[in-house]
This record gives structure tokens, sequence and C-alpha cells, in this order.
């Protein structure tokens, strides 16, 4: 097991290596100039080129990612021009906010795809089946923002439902004492909970958005994963052996069909905090995903730098984890391994 | 002595035998009959459209502007006065192309590196599944936007950025099957028969893995509509005043709140409708394919 | 066995740190809604110092409510009922009292005015404020520049409670510049603390504190999500604001922040687009407050140093193919200025901004267009900045369109906010549309940073003319010697000058729209578009 971690770790190192030149490289490509921005609107050009040397942009990109490199191995991303602060500081304060956001919306659309999925491949073939094919593919045919907006419009807009897309709390609430920085569990510790409710009013929609996106891969992978597991040996033998049929589908043929699923639930999670920077930016939500877009078309390098570093870094750390988790719920795999 | 040769079984020719497939998997899924029709529809919008559209798309009239849909437009007018209808039309041909271009991209790219890593093995397996690993570290939506920011945002660089964050999922694709027919008899016997392994490739690995790969690029191809329009949304997609079905709907999204719905409702039902019968028809494609592999 | 367990144990933990106490319902921690404002705008701070690098203009807002000026401006009532500040009154703020005299003017401060922190500020302060506004470059010493405030020796503390200012010459905007946002007073000692050898002013520090004595403190500070204030209680520098708090939210989302002042949850929204504030304005459920921009316009400028636009008959064709009315229509919904369509291009008064003689007349260009050796048209690029798409996009959508009628054809240049000075400076851009407003409402000093051939970075046409550039000269002499005569002469010598060659074409002049809740008064009008907190009320 510990063996197996290591080497899946070590092949990792090459996959974060090409990422951090690749970033670095794209964001030297952007067409800004952080000297011009930073040196203000009335600035000369001999004033620019005083900063661009101060910020040391003039100097040659080997050296420059050189100095990236020194600055990485002490831990510093550098500062952001938009905001002002350090960007290893916004990333921390960010990330649980995405992360929260990121896992509700998953939870919500587990809950939903998951039982569609088994509902579907129970009922093969028929008008059951399909409609739940149709519904999930709905969700994910339209842009991520555009649902996100129609669920506002309708939701908080017309009927008012739904809080105002001020953010993560309501400004007369202040967030609960620092422990996760996940707002939910946060309150629950503090045993607060009116401030737990409040918090959940908030991630409500931009969750439900998320969780729309999300929907069609799980329930088409639950679907076929379920089909494939009903149609094997043993659940054939739980039902010649007068089983109920509730006790086949859930007890004997879900846990065996949700290996997959777990596996695809990896990919869907990355594929979501992709999704979650245009989410972000629609529901004014404090994450990692707006700071970045804004840092992007900012050409601020550093923040955008740090973003994918850090989400690149979770990313391998997910994969592992569910691999790891994968060799616990599977023994076979780790027979394999 | 009885003949005991076979009598010869009425021949069918292969294309009347997929069609005969094609048409019986289509009756069992009526979904994936609606797909095919929707399908046709949009191809013919996006060859035809343009010619038979009642208002110039780009012509503004301020004082028809924000008209809501009427026998004169049916979609209405957007902001500056264009005829929506004409808009959604004409777009289609737009998004069109971005939907297949960039898959031809990705298959082109992803598929021949693919291929070559399963069918090579070795370094190259070696080095297509780094570069494959490396994309998939990233958020690929924001790799995208990097891709375009950096490179502007023109078409050919927003469907460069949807092939690029794609290839890993060809690549991988393709080796897999590259992998599987390696050793399958008819290779041994193109390579017995004195062809180069290049050549099996591109003439033998290649072709058989078509079909699979078909029903992943039908997908793709409502997704490289959808992340067209996610980077219209942030400003980084078709210039204006191009009519492209991501960048209406964006830019009229800013309109729902004061009530003028159908400035974003058209293009993004249209949108909709494209994306979805782009999913629905992989699906239906899948199964005449491969139909040990339904899902 | 190992698995099962594994699983049960896991169960077991997610199980326990769910929520297990009954819903505890604390008393409301909410501070009385009357004393809260809440407004949002698009983007936030990011830097509460002005002499800072790099702030941006919300950035200036933080440092107008939370910093004091030795003197600010009265008030005055525009004709359709908005408040707004009064370019010719000057009112105490941190001095109480002023003398004149020929080339100096010297201030008492306060008696009784203190820092957040307690300490009393007094001249040294001041000096030390002055000094650093003058120093640190960039915009801030940019700006005192603009009204002859350039070297330390001008600043003078003659002792705790007198400051005065010398100066280096006569120049009517040194009094006008002294009550913009740029001369604040610091604490200067508690800057100095610090302050380290590469940083002598202590520019990191105030970046993320206010060390100052004005009417509002920073609690808190989320960048980019939200911004706390909380009213300085010993406030002396003027009467106490009504409201306590004030929290400023950032919502990207225009229809978001529109839906969010309809439906109430909040009190302010800074800076709508246009067509939502002619609805609410409409609708008449929520108050709404609009003013032209002093000293704004948004224009189509042209590249006078490189051809075609070189030629100024060319200039003059496009000129003439703009189409002004469309613009007006569909882009501003009728809330804006028009700059165009006067009788001819002579100055009419010493008014500015005031519109120009061309109209849109496609035969007119056209013939321009051919008598500059153009008939069969030309190719060039149209920029415009991508952080003023509401309004920059479908300008030049309508104008690509009306010029392709008389032969010129345009790509659409969408250039993200970051880049768009870098690319102002360079000079290169052929066409774009753009916006310039100065602090300081005279056209001696719009004309000065535009149109002289000094080629400020303002002057984004790289417009060169030596005759501009003697009215100008003119001019500013002019109204420093107080020859209202000459004044008046070689203003509308530059401004009938500037309409003939057209280096940049006035389209129209905007306005500034603010909606808010009936229940909001107090909303003044300031040249730095920023929101002032301390004369708004609730109810």
């Amino acid at each position: 097991m510990l063996r197996m971690t290591l080497k899946r770790l070590l092949m990792a190192v090459p996959s974060l290596v090409g990422v951090v030149i690749v970033t670095f490289l794209l964001t030297r490509a952007l067409p800004g100039d952080p000297a011009a921005y930073f040196a203000g609107p009335a600035a000369t050009k001999e004033a620019i080129e005083q900063i661009r040397v101060s910020l040391g942009l003039d100097k040659p990109l080997i050296i420059q990612f050189g100095r990236y490199l020194g600055d990485l191995a002490r831990g510093d991303l550098g500062n952001s021009l938009t905001t002002g602060q350090p960007v290893g500081k916004e990333i921390r304060e960010r990330l649980p906010a995405s992360a929260e956001l990121t896992l509700l919306g998953l939870v919500l659309s587990i809950s939903i795809a998951v039982p569609l999925g088994i509902l579907a491949a129970t009922r093969p073939g028929s008008l059951i089946d399909h409609a739940c094919r149709v519904l999930a593919t709905a969700g994910v045919s339209l842009p991520v923002f555009f649902t996100g907006l129609i669920l506002v419009y309708v939701f908080y807009y017309l009927l008012g439902w739904a809080p105002a897309p001020l953010g993560r709390l309501d400004v007369f609430y202040s967030p609960p004492p620092q422990v996760t920085g996940f707002y939910l569990i946060d309150s629950a510790i503090a045993r607060d909970g009116e401030l737990f409710l409040a918090s959940l009013k908030q991630l409500i929609l931009p969750a439900a958005t998320l969780g729309i996106f999300s929907l069609a891969p799980i329930a088409r992978m639950t679907r076929a994963s379920m089909l494939a597991v009903l149609a094997s040996d043993f659940v054939r033998t739980a039902r010649a052996s007068g089983l109920a049929p509730y006790t086949v589908i859930v007890t004997y043929a879900f846990r065996n069909a949700m290996i997959p699923v777990v596996t695809t639930l990896g990919m869907v999670f990355s594929f979501l905090l992709g999704a979650n920077v245009l989410v972000e930016k629609v529901f004014a939500w404090p994450g990692i995903g707006s700071f970045a877009v804004e840092a992007l078309i900012a050409s601020d390098f550093a923040p955008v730098q740090g973003f994918v570093l850090t989400m690149a870094v979770m990313y391998v750390a997910l994969n592992l984890m569910i691999d790891i988790l994968y060799g616990l719920i599977d023994p076979r795999v780790r027979i394999e391994a | 002595m009885t003949d005991l040769a076979p009598r010869s079984l009425p021949q069918s020719s292969a294309a009347g035998a997929t069609f005969r497939h094609a048409r019986y998997v289509i009756s069992e899924n009526p979904v994936t009959g609606v797909a095919f029709g929707l399908f046709v529809l949009i191809v013919l919008a996006a060859v035809l459209g343009p010619a038979l559209v009642p208002y110039d798309p780009l012509a503004s009239n301020t004082d028809a502007a924000l008209k809501p849909p009427s026998v004169q437009h049916w979609f209405g007018t957007d902001q500056l006065g264009r005829d929506v209808f004409s808009r959604v039309v004409v777009a289609a041909q737009l998004d069109f192309f971005i939907a297949v271009a960039s898959v031809a991209l990705v298959f082109v790219m992803g598929g021949l590196a693919g291929v070559a890593a399963g069918f090579f093995g070795g370094w190259t397996d070696r080095i297509v599944g780094r570069i494959a690993d490396t994309i998939m570290a990233f958020p690929l939506f924001v790799l995208a936007m990097g891709i375009v920011a950096a490179l502007g945002n023109t078409v050919q660089n927003i469907i460069l950025a949807t092939a690029i964050i794609n290839f890993p999922l060809y690549a991988r694709a393709a080796r897999a099957e590259a992998n599987v027919r390696r050793e399958a008899g008819f290779i041994l016997a193109a390579r017995l028969s004195g062809n180069g392994e290049l050549r099996i490739l591109l003439t033998q690995i290649l072709p058989n893995i078509m079909p699979i790969m078909i029903v992943q690029m039908s997908l793709t191809m409502g997704y490289a509509i959808l992340n067209a329009a996610g980077l219209s949304f942030i400003g980084l997609g078709v210039r204006p005043p191009t009519a492209e079905w991501g960048i209406m709907v964006a830019d009229g999204a800013a309109f729902m709140i004061s009530g003028e719905w159908w400035i974003a409702f058209f293009p993004g039902a249209a949108l909709m409708t494209a994306v979805f019968c782009f999913n629905l028809l992989g699906d239906g494609l899948r199964d005449i394919v491969d139909p040990q592999r339904r899902t | 066995m190992k698995r099962r367990d594994f699983l049960k144990s896991a169960a077991a933990l997610a199980g326990a740190t769910m929520v297990s106490a009954p819903a505890v319902f604390s008393p409301a921690k909410a501070q009385s809604r009357q004393e809260t404002l809440l407004f949002v705008t698009e983007s936030g701070p990011n830097n509460f110092d002005i002499h800072g690098v790099g702030t941006n203009r919300p950035g200036y807002e933080v440092s107008w409510n939370c910093y004091d000026r030795l003197m600010s401006h009265g008030v005055k009532t525009l004709p359709d009922g908005t408040a707004s500040y009064d370019r010719d009154k000057f009112t105490p703020e941190l001095a109480e009292e002023w003398s004149t005299a020929p080339m100096s003017i010297t201030f008492k401060l306060r008696r009784d005015a203190t820092f957040h922190d307690g300490t009393p500020i007094t001249a040294k302060d001041v000096k030390w404020s002055f000094d650093r506004a003058v120093t640190v470059g960039g915009f801030p010493t940019f700006q005192m520049k603009a009204g002859s405030l350039e070297k330390p020796e001008q600043f003078v503390a003659v002792d705790d409670r007198t400051f005065r200012v010398d100066f280096i010459r006569k120049d009517k905007l040194t009094m006008p510049d002294l009550a913009v946002i740029v001369p604040a007073v610091y604490h200067s000692e508690l800057v100095k603390k610090h302050a380290t050898e590469k940083d002598p002013w202590g520019l990191e520090y105030t970046k993320t504190n206010i060390a100052g004595g004005g009417a509002y403190k920073v609690r808190s500070w989320q960048a980019g999500s939200e911004v706390v204030y909380e009213r300085n209680d010993d406030w002396k520098s003027g009467p106490l604001p009504k409201i306590r708090r004030v929290i400023w939210r950032i919502i990207p989302s225009a229809g978001n922040r529109r839906a969010l002042i309809e439906r109430g949850d909040a009190d302010l929204s800074f800076d709508l687009p246009n067509k939502d504030f002619a609805e609410l304005k409409q609708a008449g459920k929520i108050a709404v407050a609009t003013t032209p921009i002093g000293n704004g316009i948004w224009y189509l400028g042209l590249n006078c140093k490189n051809p075609p636009f070189n030629d100024v008959k060319v200039r003059q064709a496009v000129a003439y193919a703009v189409p002004y009315q469309k613009i007006m229509d569909a882009v501003m919904y009728g809330l804006a200025n028009p700059m165009f369509g006067a009788e001819s291009n002579a100055a009419s008064s010493v008014a500015w901004p005031q519109p120009h003689g061309y109209s849109t007349d496609i035969a007119k260009a056209k013939a321009l267009l051919a008598e500059a050796g153009f008939p069969n048209g030309l190719e060039t690029t149209l920029s415009f900045d991508l952080g003023f798409a509401v309004i920059g996009e479908p300008i030049c959508v309508l104008v690509q369109e009306s010029l392709a009628q008389i032969g010129i054809k345009a790509t659409i240049n969408k250039i993200p906010g970051a880049n768009w000075r870098a690319e102002l400076l360079k000079k290169e851009l052929p066409m774009i549309v753009n916006f310039f407003s100065g602090w300081l409402d005279y056209p001696e000093y719009f004309f000065f940073w535009c149109y002289h051939g000094q080629n400020a970075v303002f002057n984004t046409m790289s417009y060169q003319d030596k005759e501009m550039d003697a009215l100008i000269d003119a001019a500013r002499k002019a109204a420093a010697e107080g020859d209202s005569a000459g004044y008046d002469k070689n203003v509308r010598g530059f401004i009938g000058k500037a309409f003939d060659e057209v280096p940049r074409i006035p389209l129209f002049q905007p306005y500034l729209n603010v909606a808010m809740q009936k229940n909001v008064s107090g909303y003044r009008y300031w040249f730095h578009r920023q929101l002032d907190y301390r004369t708004l009320a609730k109810g």
C-alpha cells in the first residue's frame, strides 16, 4: 500500500513539473503588461520601464523562471496586482469557499443522479429510462453560467425564494470562528444553528447550478454500472434464491456497482473545479475561481500561476485518494496492484 | 452423390446491413431518432441558413431595438436592433464549424498520438502519457482561458484551445484501442505482407478505431460549443459583431432581468438543442457501432 | 472482515460530525438596519492609499472617506435637483481658515482634530503628507503637478497649527488641486514606524491600513468581496455622518446588482448600465441620481502620427460618418449630453464640454475621403477597452457598420482592461473608443492633458500642433493672471481648432448613474465620481 502510494506520487511529479512550466510560459505569453498596469494611469514610458526593472520583468525568461522556482521552493507564490495581497494568503482564504461549494454541488448531484441511474437501470429501454437520460443530458446541455443566471432570475428575482446572491453570507452575519473554513462545518462546530442555516441558504443556488451540470456523467455511469452488475451471476443467484428485489438491488448490486462510479466522481470533481470559475462569477462567490479569472483578464501572473498549481496538486492528491479508496473498497484491486 | 455444396445465400451489401441495423437501433430508441432528426436540421441550417434568413444578421436598426417577438421579427430584436432569428440561424454555421473543426483537430492530434503510443509502446507511450497527464492536471477550462487569452480571441484559437484540452481523452481512448489490436491477426498478416509499421498504423489501425471514437467525437462537439460560450461570458469569445450562440447568450443574459428575455432565450435554446442533440447522437451512434458498450 | 470494519468506522465518524445540538437561535447579531448602509459595485479596491502604486479607482474612494484634506468643496444644486460639489466654493475641512498672499497661501489647522488612534493632527503631518505626494511618483505626483505643486520646498510647517504652501508660479488650479483626493493628511509618525529602507514612505503599510483621521475607518477588508467601514465618532472636520456602518459588497454581475436594488436587498447600487438606469427611473420605485460627468467625454480617437489618419481630411470624413444619434439612442438610452450637431465648429462659449459641428452625413464623408485620396476606402482596426465593454462594444459595432458605408473596413479589437493602458501608451492604435475626464473642471486643464504637444499619456492620438500649444499656454497664463478677455479668446481658439482638426471626435458627455432606495438621502456628485459616505443618511 505504502509502496503503491509512493510510486503513484513519484509518477505524478513529471506532470506537476509540466504544469509549472506550461503555466509560466502561458502567463508570460499573455498580452498584458503588468508594469504598465502597476505604473498607473499617468505613467510615462520611463516610469513604466523603471517599474518593469523593479518587478524583474526585463530579465530573460530563463532567469525569471529561476527566480519563480526559487520563490516556489520557499513557499512564496508572489503578489497579486489586482488585490495587492500575497497570492498564498488569498488562495488559503478562498480555497475553502470553492471547495465547500463544489462538494455541496457534488453531494446534490449524487443524491439525484444515483437514484436516477438506478431507476433507469432497473427498467432498461422503458419510458422512464429514456426520460432519465433526457433529463440528465438536458442539465449538461446549457452553458453553466446561463443555468446559474436563470436560477437567480427565477428563484430570487421572480419568486423571492432564494436569498440575494451576495456571496457566502448575508451582510448581517459574521462568519463563524475559523476551523476548516467551511462555513457549514464551522457553524456546526460552533453550535450556531442560525448561522448554519444562513450559510446553507446562500449555498443552495450555486450548488444547484453546479449539481445540474454534473448530473449527466454520474447518472450515466451509475446506469451503466448497475446494468452490468444486474446482469451478473451473483445477482441472478440472489434473485433465484428468492431475496426481495429491494435487498437485491441495494444490498448486493448497488455496492458493487458503485466502484466505477467512485472513479467517475474523481473526474467529475476536477471537472467541476473548472466549471467553478463561471459559477463563482455569477454568484459573487469569493472563491479561487473568480480570483483566477479576474487575474487572468488583468494579465496578473502570480494568481494565475498559484491557482493552476494549487488545482494541479489537488487533482493529483484527489486521484491518489480515490485510488486508495478504491483499493480499500475493492480487494481485487489491491491484489492486482 | 448429392451435391453438398452450400447454397449461396442472397448477398447483402455491407452498406445495406449497416443501414438496416441503424434503422433497428433507432426504432428501439426513439430518442436517438429524434437526435438524428435534429442533427439533420442543424446541418441544414448551417449550410443553407445564411442564404435564407430574412434580415442581415449584422445590420443594426436602433429604431427597432429591443422589440419582442412579432410577425416581422420572429425572435424579436436585440439591443442594436438586429434580428435575433437571423442571427441565431447564421450562428448555426459558425457554431457547427467550431464544433466540427475542434473535433477534427483533436481526433487527428489525439488519435494519432494515442494510436502511436498504443501501437509502438515504449518511449512513445511514455511521452504521450506524460503530455496527457500534464494537460489533465490543469483545471481544463482555465487552461482554455489561458490559451485564448495568450494567443488572442479568434475562432482559430478557440478551436485550438478546445482541441488541446480534449487531447488527453482521445489519446487515452485511442491508445487503449490500439493496444488491443496490436497483436490482432490482421495486423500480423499486414506485417508479414511487408507493410511498414507506419503504414500499418495509418491504414489498418486508425480506420478501425474510428467507429469507437465517433461516439466520443459527438460528445466533444457539444462540449466545444459550450466551451466557446463560457469563454464569451468572460470576454474571451469571438469578436463582435459576429453572431455566435455562446456570445449571444452571454450578452443577452444581462437583459433577462429587465424583461427582454428573447435576446438570450432563443440562442440559448438553439445552443441547448444542438448540444443535446450531439450528446444523444453519441449514445445512438454507440448503440449502432458497438452495442456491447451501451450505457 | 477488515473492509467491513473500515466502512463501518468511516460511517460512524461521518455521523459523529453531524450537527447534533438542537438549533440554538442566538439573539439578532445584526446591528440596526437604519444605521448601516449596504452598497454594491462591480469591482473593489486593491489598495487603500491613493499614493500607492497601481491603486485603482475604488481605492480612491477608500482614501476619500478615511482621510481628511485641508479643504473640501461646498455644495450646489443642479437643475434636476441633484446635489453636486461646487467647483468654485471651498469649505474648511482639516483647515479652519486660510489666507492668501500673492505667492502663497497659509492654512490654520483645527485645534481638536485627531487621527483615528487619538494622536493630534499637526502641521508636521500635513507637510510630511504633501512631501510624500510629490515624491512617490506615478499618478499622485502627476496630479499634484497639475496645480503647480511640485517640490517639497513649497510646503512649510510654520508651527503646529499653521501650514503654508508657497507657489512657484501663479496657477489658477493650485487651490482646486489642494482639495482633490491626493493631498490627504497621513499620520506621519505611524507610517514612519512601518517604513523601511526600501520603502521610505511606508507605502506597503498604508496599502492595507488606514493611517488617517477621516470620518470613517476600515473595520475589515476581504479583497475582491467586501469592505466594511465603521464611523469615526471623534471626527471633527465636518458634521458627524449619520451612517454608523457602511458595507461595500462587490458583485460582478450587473444583472444581479440590479436585482438586488429592485428587491430592496441593497441600499445603493453604483454605476449601473444606462439601460437599467433608464428603466428604473421610469418604474419610479427606486430613486435615481443622474449627473453629467464634469469635464468628461467619450470620444473616437484617430492616430495623428501614422497614415491614414494623419491626414485631416480623412479624420473629418470619419467625423461625418459616425452614427451619433444611433449611439445616443441604443447605447446611452438618451442618458448623455450629445457632443455633436452644433451649428458650426466655432466655439460658442468657454464652457467645456460643448458640441462640435459634425453630424452624420454619409455623402459628405464619402466626398472627403475621395478628396483625401481614398476613393475606394481603406482598412483599419477599431479598439476598445474590455473593462468598459457595456458602452464601448456597441459603439464600436455601430461605428464599424457606418464606416463600412463609406468604404472603411474596420475590424473590432477587444483589449482587456489591464493591457489597455499599455496599448494607449504605445500610441500605435489607429482608431480607439475611449473616455477621459479631468478632476479639475476647466477647459484649459482638459486641453493641456489631451491636446498639448507635450504628448502626455492622455494625448492618446499623439496630436502635435504648435499653434494649439500656443493657444493652450496662453489660456493658462491668462487664467493665472485673471485676464478674462485673453482667457476667452484663447479658449475659444483652441476649442475651435480642436473641432476643425478633429484628432478626437467627441461623441457624448456621459452621466454618472446611481440607484438607491427611496429612503436613502444625501447623495452628492463629486468630481472624482466616487461615493462620499459622509453626507448619506437613511430614513
